[in-house]
């Protein structure tokens, strides 16, 4: 059995997805290979042939797998697919919309989001926003699998001295291209990577509120989430938003403060380990999860907490 | 233009779904069904494309049971031309989906098809990328705006982080997230018109696709519950079991 992993990147940094991604790949069993494809990415490759566990690195460094986009890559994976018996991708935002364009490709179903392998054909995934979990097994030849970063915890990014070996697809297929990416720009660790995460609900008010939350972050080493309550209301941005239909974490610390805890917030967060909840409600269904729950004005906790923290 | 939406009948995103005894399923006897929230997007989008003048037609199209009529009769409420249900009481999986949306794009020829990125049930977030792959169509997924000019649609995309554009020629896949509209409620008027409005049924067989699948469900459990903590007097109760008892700080 020989899996191959594809590495997420941005051709500057390999993303710390891949490290859980590999995890997933072990936990199956077998030779472990990652593809690096991008453009000007030999720096990646690099990265990825240093991770624990890999034994081979490919590189496919081509203008035309710059920003990956999958129309031209997915014919790249499908086609080196065929040597393996499980291709895996991290479950973010890129490893969704390539991965199924790969799946089809090779005439076989997708596994979604796994949290956990059973077996090398059994996998566990969440359904119904996490209200339940299937188990489920696949006979298909090559298994297609997309991995939560969070049902896996990473491989050291150092200590593998992988080969590395350059491949080349048909590149660009000519039906679309890349126009543009905003990126919001933060000093702060990434959300689903942080080992603490301090998020804010309704309960903030405005956005200028939030101030509170990014001085107490700061001090923690945090990322700063929020609930859709406080997404929708125009707070903050959508891409700080926790839950369901945002990213889902897993950190050693989850603050929640003013968050109410829907089903739909608690979807992405309830795998933390230590969670506390600050809320004005006792009532709130957030304290029915919370390890640690506070009542009280989550405007004179805040700067309590700050100092001593 | 005209536009295909794909639609799919689920549980209504307000039912807490329970696990069945035996770990067959989730237990769907007797619960509101309603159309997939991200497929109401797909049909608003199109919809507004249609009052733009963007798009001439709109087909909406179903895979699943007799009863995803209802679904289909909502869209045209809604503001679609005419439906098209395929019809198959199996639970049938992303892939088996794909191959049925594609014989039906090989028929109707839409310059655009719009779909969720996923259902709030299987929550796969496959169909719309696999449909991609068998038309050799470009994709726009997680599509958080959406502008047709000429022979082009260019998509606005939430990523990791923020967003992305992409130019897309045309025909193109878009597939929906949450933030692209607000889906409009039907009108009374509306909803007694759409029951005049065109239904075709078909078949797998007829459309001439096998539905088989590699994948299969073993079981189905409830998730681990977690249970309730302890309630903290003061903050710096709150700081000392962080420090000496959970050890996270």
């Amino acid at each position: 059995m020989t899996i191959l992993v594809i590495a997420e990147h941005n051709n500057a940094v390999l993303a710390a997805a891949t490290l859980n991604t590999v995890a997933a790949a072990k936990a199956i069993g077998g030779d472990i290979h990652v593809l690096v494809a991008g453009a000007g990415c030999a720096a990646i490759g690099e990265a990825a042939a240093k991770i624990e566990g890999v034994s081979k690195v490919l590189v496919a460094d081509d203008a035309a797998y710059a920003n990956q986009l999958p129309e031209n890559v997915a014919p790249l994976i499908a086609d080196l697919a065929k040597d393996y018996s499980h291709v895996l991708a991290a479950a973010t935002t890129n490893g969704k919309n390539f991965l199924p364009r790969v799946a089809a490709k090779l005439d076989v179903d997708q596994i979604s989001e796994i949290i956990a392998v059973e077996s090398p054909d059994t996998f566990k995934r969440p359904i119904y926003a996490g209200n339940a979990i299937a188990t489920v097994q696949s006979s298909a030849a090559i298994k297609v699998i997309t991995v939560r970063a969070t049902g896996f915890d990473p491989v050291n990014a150092e200590g593998g001295s992988a080969a590395v070996e350059q491949v080349s697809g048909t590149g660009d297929a000519g039906v679309s291209s890349f126009v543009g990416e905003e990126l919001a720009k933060s000093d702060r660790p990434e959300l689903t990577a942080a080992k603490i995460v301090v998020s804010g609900g309704r309960g903030m008010q405005n956005g200028d509120n939030f101030k509170h939350l990014y001085s107490l972050a700061d001090k923690l080493g945090a990322a700063v989430g929020a609930s859709r309550a406080a997404v929708d209301a125009g707070f903050v941005p959508n891409d700080m938003q926790v839950g369901q239909t945002g990213k889902i974490v897993a950190p050693q610390l989850y603050i929640a403060v003013g968050i109410s805890g829907a089903i739909q917030h608690l979807a992405g967060m309830k795998d933390s380990k230590v969670i506390v909840a600050i809320n004005k409600d006792e009532e709130a269904p957030i304290f029915q999860v919370a390890d640690y729950g506070l009542v009280g004005d989550l405007f004179e906790i805040l700067p309590e907490l700050e100092e001593l923290v | 233009m005209k536009i295909l939406v794909a639609v799919k009948r689920v549980v209504d995103y307000n039912v807490k779904v329970r696990v069945k005894a035996d770990n067959s399923g989730v237990d769907l006897a007797n619960v509101k069904m309603s159309m997939n929230p991200f497929c109401e997007i797909a049909v608003e989008e199109a919809v507004r494309l249609k009052e733009k003048g963007v798009a001439s037609e709109i087909v909406v199209v179903s895979i699943g049971p007799t009863a995803a009529q209802e679904q289909l009769r909502t869209a045209l409420a809604l503001g679609a031309d005419r439906a098209v249900l395929v019809e198959s009481s199996e639970e049938l999986n992303s892939l088996a989906v794909a191959k049925l949306l594609k014989a039906v794009v090989d028929k109707e020829q839409p310059q655009l098809v719009i779909l969720g990125k996923q259902a709030i049930d299987s929550d796969n977030n496959q169909t719309g990328q696999m449909l991609g792959a068998l038309t050799g169509f470009a994709q726009g997924t997680f599509a958080s705006k959406v502008e047709v000019s000429g022979d082009k649609v260019n998509v606005e995309r939430e990523i990791d982080g923020g967003a992305q554009t992409v130019a897309l020629n045309l025909p193109a896949i878009v597939t929906t997230d949450l933030r692209l509209n607000e889906p409009r409620y039907a009108s009374l008027p509306n909803i007694m018109k759409a029951k005049k409005k065109p239904l075709e049924v078909l078949t797998p067989d007829a459309l001439g696709v096998t539905t088989t699948s590699t994948v299969k469900t073993l079981k189905v459990e409830a998730p681990a519950a977690r249970s309730a903590g302890i309630k903290v007097k003061s903050v710096a109760e709150l700081v000392e079991k962080l420090k000496n008892e959970a050890k996270v700080i």
